[in-house]
């Protein structure tokens, strides 16, 4: 399906080149921008960033020049750049995308955030179940480093930066950016008390800026380009392009790189080939902790701040169609049921309250549950908003609150009578 | 130090920068109600009761972990905070067995104050019970895995502060476990047995193994002849199990007390400690003299012992072969003191109180059976010593005071310091410096190794030898002085290691609600009973000076070795050894 308005920017090497090989990506304009980059100061690279606008696309939307500039000026013995890659959103494989088939820009991107902050050392944090992807990275960082494109002195700049690659073990929480911190400290994966912020205290205690594989992927473009450019594509306060991910009861699903001001209408509909098997019932955007969103809301751009204020969220772009046929309380319990699993269990309104919420809708789609369990759950999902040590817990009870809110009939309707 | 103002439910108050929301609260006369949260510990913020509402900010912050900034503006008691707290300590006590009337901490858990506190009516969510089974592998530590309500403060005190690092957290979520690798016992791992952990413990999930009712029975029987000791810790703080200040319940209330409880004899483990002073100055003498393994390093602290055999087995050969003040006593029991007063020794049933649970395990061990039984047959902590002093219907404060029975109740103010850290130095000085140079001690003060500093130092001049000499306290201390002796940075003649923060005074049998400041608090009781003390040098104390003319004989002597030294066994740091033999 051909969606006029897809742009691929951070997907433009998607099957167009070799991802084995460097030659490829270097013919197709690569590791220009890292070039360019050590040619700049790091403060213009990240004026640059910040002229941008850029924010990041793990789900937090944090400003990237921002979270650089928190870093750069800091005096320590070591700083790091870790790259979020342990993509767990279900629904969600858009790092993936640029792991197996561009995995050079990824290496390129964190070759100049190294070099934008004062950091000589990178990890990179694959999840355990993309074995592929590791692979794909690996023999990336290995012919770079035969090229000169990483390792001592580059290019003969001066810079020194080399990457690792460091494995998650499966679990969700590992996506939190404290909790990758500790994995690669070889500690339990739980999220850290801040601040301090990873920033200023963060791997072995120094300074290190986390991103996301997608966020780093639009450096070199924005480097090449400019900043200003980048800013005029899409909505004005989260310009560029977004990669989604279309799942679910959707004719095409396929991904998609759109620029940010699309519509979830478009999306579904235009670049999606409209609902199968059924009419539109409801759409989650943003994997298991996004928003359960009804037909009314199709016509809300794509951008962060948008689907914020409609009471959902863009999170990892994963876009997830559910036709009228489905079980809307079916699914989800089966969203609650995934952040039981996952939660870590080191607070107590996340570690207790997910199991609970995932009970609740167990109860729910029983017939068992009371008007006096359902406003417990509620309650139970609002305290855990506010009080849960990390965004694991305090967005877990999203798809229940969303369903609450958008498609109260059609959980109520299954209380006990 | 730059001062910020901060206003909490409207009252202004002034602060250093960097202050948590929770001290100023703590500040400003609004208490803040806290459950991780453990004033000697790192800040966790995982029990999320201390949460408050920051004005600006959406979500609620907990209190023990956000710093204050100018003009912040804090409530920490509105509707929806209190509402969050409740459904948090709901959350809490449905995964949590509800069996507070008969549980080892009950009016004396920090979950159940809560609770109390916090005007919990009604739990909404459906009770959960996880039926771990009971942890009885350890003679001195228990565990009820179901009362856990993972705050990993156990797991804190045991990396950090002893570093034997037995706890660890399994699986996850609502799955979530603390306990010892592979959920093996505590037994069956490198524990030391100090009993930190109970004391780090805001609830009944790990506990002292109660052994008061063997020693009812004993005292019922009437065939038994029940003779009791008391570590010096005891004296200092009992007084706090009834409401009283370290050091404020007289000494011979309790013995009163006990006598009140149907013990026949009522003896002093100082009387031992004298005795151990003795014997180990005079070793210490020796290895100096004979070119001995230096540094020589003390043996009283059971929980240090078995932490030098797990981990440091390369310094067996370093410890004193003195056993600790409790088991020389528990050998002299069932042998002179047997003989003086005339007593069947298979009949004697010898009970120690102590602030020390590492010494349930030391009472058990094979070595300690030279009277030809069992030398000590129960060990108590100050806590159980109150059960027994409550069930028994003794008002403490009231009693009239009573005093020890010969021949092992006499003692010097050096037998009462060895609760203190640095205490066994300064005693073993107080005689070795006399022993050595021939002088009369004047200062007999050794305030360089007194006081809650982790590693303390000091060079003693004995009649011209420069003796270096250092103390430790917590087994985490105690690897740090060991790697810099095995590294060749530091060399000691003496050492004193105490496996408890504080020393024993700190220990694990200890009265709930033990920290550091407590700790300095009962530090100051042990040595100001000291300065009261007639006499404070154990070679002074006319008991000793008897019991070696018409038993011992000479200090290291036959009998001593027989009856009051012992030997040492290298333990596996890990888990399943075959070469092993601990149970």
């Amino acid at each position: 399906m051909v969606f006029a308005k897809e742009q691929r920017l951070v997907l433009k090497n998607y099957g167009k080149i070799d991802p084995a090989s460097l030659e490829e990506y270097l013919a197709a304009g690569g590791y220009a921008a890292l070039k360019k980059a050590l040619a700049m100061n790091p403060d213009q690279i990240i004026g640059e960033v910040k002229r941008s606008g850029l924010r990041g696309r793990g789900g937090a939307s944090f400003p990237t020049g921002l979270k650089w500039s928190f870093t750069a000026p800091l005096q320590a013995v070591q700083k790091y750049i870790v790259c979020n890659a342990d993509e767990g959103e279900p629904g969600t494989y858009k790092d993936r995308l640029i792991m197996e088939h561009d995995p050079h820009l990824l290496v390129e991107a964190m070759t100049i955030a190294g070099y934008a902050v004062g950091a000589t050392k990178g990890y990179i944090y694959i999840r355990g179940e993309y074995p592929q992807s590791q692979a794909s990275l690996a023999r990336a960082i290995e012919n770079a480093r035969a090229a000169g494109l990483m390792g001592e002195n580059i290019l003969d700049s001066g810079f020194d930066f080399d990457l690792e690659i460091r494995s998650g073990g499966f679990a969700f929480v590992c996506g939190e950016e404290t909790a990758i911190i500790e994995s690669i400290e070889g500690k339990r994966g739980e999220p850290r008390v801040r601040p301090p912020y990873p920033g200023v205290s963060g791997l072995w205690g120094q300074p290190t800026v986390v991103n996301n594989v997608e966020t780093l992927a639009n450096i070199p473009g924005i480097l090449n380009r400019g900043g200003e450019w980048f800013a005029r594509i899409g909505a004005a306060k989260y310009p560029g392009t977004k990669i989604l991910t279309l799942s679910g009861d959707v004719a095409n699903k396929a991904f998609v790189e759109a620029p940010t001001d699309t519509t979830l209408a478009e999306v579904i509909n235009d670049f999606g080939g409209g609902v199968a098997g059924g009419k539109f019932q409801a759409v989650q955007v943003g994997g298991n902790s996004g928003g359960i969103l009804p037909e009314a809301l199709l016509n809300i751009p794509i951008d962060f701040d948008s689907l914020l204020a409609a009471g959902g969220s863009l999170g990892t772009g994963s876009v997830f169609v559910m036709n009228d046929t489905r079980d809307l309380a079916e699914a989800v319990k089966t969203m609650m049921r995934f952040f039981a699993h996952e939660s870590c269990g080191k607070c107590t309104p996340c570690r207790e309250g997910c199991r609970r919420l995932a009970d609740f809708m167990v109860k729910l789609c029983a017939g068992n549950a009371t008007a006096k369990d359902y406003q417990t759950a509620a309650g139970l999902a609002q305290v855990m908003n506010q009080t849960a040590l990390c965004g694991l817990g305090q967005a877990a009870p999203t798809p229940f609150q969303t369903a609450m809110r958008f498609f109260g009939d059609r959980l109520e309707t299954r209380l006990a009578k | 130090m730059e001062m910020v103002t901060v206003n909490i439910d409207g009252r202004k108050v002034e602060v250093p920068k960097g202050t948590t929301i929770l001290d100023a609260a703590g500040k400003a006369g609004i208490k803040i109600p806290t459950l991780c949260y453990h004033p000697d510990q790192t800040v966790k913020a995982n029990c999320r009761v201390c949460i408050v509402q920051v004005e600006g900010v959406e979500l609620l912050q907990a209190a023990c972990a956000t710093a204050v900034a100018e003009g912040m503006a804090v409530r920490t008691n509105t509707t929806a905070v209190r509402e969050a707290r409740k459904t948090i300590l709901e959350l809490i006590l449905a995964h949590h067995p509800q069996d507070c009337l008969t549980c080892i901490r009950n009016q004396n858990c920090e979950l159940q104050t809560l609770a109390r506190e916090y005007n919990i009516r009604d739990i909404r969510f459906e009770h959960v019970d996880d039926r771990i089974p009971l942890d009885l592998t350890s003679p001195g530590v228990h565990r009820d895995a179901n009362k856990c309500i993972k705050c990993g403060r156990c797991i804190e005190v045991c990396e950090r502060v002893q570093t034997a690092s037995v706890y660890t957290k399994h699986d996850r979520g609502f799955d979530v476990t603390v306990s010892p690798v592979f959920n093996l016992g505590l037994g069956e791992v490198a524990c030391i047995n100090c009993g930190q952990c109970i004391l780090a413990c805001p609830v009944g999930a790990i506990y002292e193994n109660d052994q008061h009712n063997d020693v009812w029975e004993a005292i019922n029987d009437p065939e038994q002849h029940v003779v009791c000791q008391m570590a010096p810790a005891i004296r200092v703080s009992l007084a706090e199990e009834f409401g009283l200040n370290p050091g404020e319940l007289a000494m011979g209330k309790i013995v009163a007390a006990l006598r009140q409880i149907g013990f026949d004899k009522v003896m002093h483990t100082n009387f031992t400690a004298d005795l151990t002073i003795l014997e180990e100055g005079n070793e210490l003498l020796q290895r100096i003299q004979n070119g001995g393994k230096l540094p020589m390093i003390t043996s009283c602290s059971p929980g240090w012992i078995k932490f030098c055999e797990h981990f440091y087995p390369d310094f067996l050969d370093n410890l004193s072969t003195c056993k600790s003040p409790q088991q020389m006593f528990g050998a002299l029991v069932k042998t002179y003191y047997a003989e003086k007063a005339g007593v069947d020794p298979a009949r004697i049933y010898s009970v120690s109180f102590m602030p020390c649970t590492a010494k349930k395990f030391e009472c058990t061990l094979p070595e300690m059976r030279s009277s030809g039984y069992q030398d000590v047959d129960a060990v108590l902590t100050t806590r159980e010593l109150a059960r027994m002093i409550r069930e028994a219907g003794i008002d403490i404060a009231r009693i009239e005071p009573e005093g020890f029975d010969p021949p092992m109740g006499m003692y010097t103010g050096a037998g009462v310091i060895f609760g203190a850290t640095g205490g066994v130095m300064e005693a073993a000085l107080r005689t070795v410096y006399e022993a050595v140079t021939g002088e009369n001690l004047q200062d007999i003060n050794f305030t360089a190794v007194r006081g809650m500093e982790g590693i303390k130092e000091a060079t003693v001049d004995l009649a011209g030898l420069e003796v270096k000499v250092a103390v430790a306290h917590t087994t985490g201390n105690a690897r740090k002085l060991l790697d810099a002796i095995r590294s060749g940075e530091k060399f000691y003649h003496f050492i004193e290691i105490m496996g408890c923060p504080g020393g024993c005074i700190g220990g694990g049998g200890q009265p709930i609600g033990t920290n550091n400041a407590q700790r300095e608090k009962r530090i100051a009781a042990i040595y100001k009973e000291d300065i009261g003390m007639p006499l404070r040098k154990s070679h002074e104390n006319p008991a000793i000076i008897q019991i070696y003319e018409e038993f011992l004989g000479q200090p290291l002597g036959h009998k001593s070795h027989e009856l009051l030294h012992t030997h040492y066994t290298e333990r596996s740091p890990y888990p399943f050894d075959e070469t092993e033999d601990v149970r």
